[in-house]
């Protein structure tokens, strides 16, 4: 049991280790998906965009973490 | 068909490195394990748990080429965005002295010094030594499983480009282990997971964006471009963080005083 508990928790902390990174991410690629089309964003520019903002998010989150520090 | 070498080359590449990373780790509580209760219940432990994990690869893998592209990549592929971002977001940390780095020669020192404190039989067929390395191997195998499935996913026929990736990685760690029975310290292994999370990160980022209908400038070719467009993001959020967390401590220093 507590071998399985371990594998479930491994699991998880696989994708998330830094939960505000985590939802971020999450809702940047929901923005993605639904708002960008709507606004009428070229696909091509879809691809950057996403980038860029995947970008600031990971910089945002490691700033954080050293101002918590 | 050039496009299917790149995606196939890439794949072995960031599959072998990410491989290799998690291998380490599993080795070094191997080796520990194995000097100090033995090796016989020790290498069955860790066989048997390759064996499981070769077998959810084989079952997992199957049912996966049975799923819609489209749909898997955008599941797996945030999945594997997540994953790299972590592994990138702990290096930038890392590199840039905010937490620990991680040190083999440490972990197999401490993880001795607890073995030494057990009891039971220590030859021949020792249990304790069998459960110790079979949940470690399989612990740290349940990254790689991960990996070899999610980088798999990016499109038809990589199932095996990933595996060979990740059998490759399990072979050079494993005779490097067998012919220098030390943990392997000196592979720079936190720089290894630095370039893993960047080449992590660019594949999520791609198969991701393919699944939400993005066209990716340069088709294929734009993996390269994330490659390094993450990889500067990455140097220079560590010089920044470096920056700030010698200014936070001087200031701290300074309160102290």
């Amino acid at each position: 049991m507590s071998g399985a508990k371990a594998i479930l928790k491994k699991v998880f902390r696989l994708f998330v280790d830094d939960a505000f990174l985590a939802v971020a991410v999450l809702f940047w690629l929901i923005v993605v998906w639904l708002l960008l089309p709507w606004i009428l964003v070229p696909a091509t520019w879809r691809g950057v965009t996403l980038f860029l903002g995947l970008a600031i998010l990971l910089l945002g989150s490691v700033l954080l973490r050293v101002r918590k520090h | 068909m050039l496009f299917d070498w790149i995606q196939a080359g890439s794949t072995v590449v960031a599959a072998f490195l990410a491989s290799t990373v998690e291998f380490i780790e599993a080795l070094t509580v191997v080796l520990a394990v194995g000097t100090v209760r033995g090796w016989r219940g020790t290498l069955l432990g860790s066989g048997a748990a390759v064996g499981v994990l070769l077998l959810v690869v084989a079952l997992l893998g199957s049912a996966l080429t049975r799923i819609p592209l489209d749909a898997i990549r955008v599941v797996v592929g945030t999945l594997l965005l997540l994953f790299g971002l972590r592994w990138l977001h702990k290096a930038i940390l890392r590199g840039a002295g905010v937490i620990a780095r991680h040190d083999e020669a440490k972990i197999y020192t401490r993880e001795q010094q607890a073995l030494r404190g057990m009891t039971g039989n220590a030859d021949g067929w020792d249990k304790v030594a069998f459960a110790l390395a079979f949940k470690s191997v399989l612990l740290e195998g349940t990254e790689v499983v991960f990996i070899v499935l999610a980088l798999a996913a990016g499109g038809a026929g990589l199932l095996w480009p990933a595996s060979i990736g990740a059998l490759a990685a399990l072979a050079v760690v494993g005779l490097l282990g067998f012919a220098i029975h030390r943990p392997l310290s000196r592979i720079p292994e936190n720089t290894l997971k630095f370039v893993v999370g960047v080449l992590l990160s660019a594949f999520g980022t791609f198969w991701t964006g393919e699944g939400l209908g993005v066209l990716w400038p340069g088709g294929d070719w734009a993996i390269g471009g994330l490659v390094a467009g993450y990889l500067i993001v990455a140097c220079v959020a560590v010089a920044l963080c470096r920056q700030r967390f010698g200014a936070v401590s001087h200031a701290r220093m300074g309160n102290e005083s």
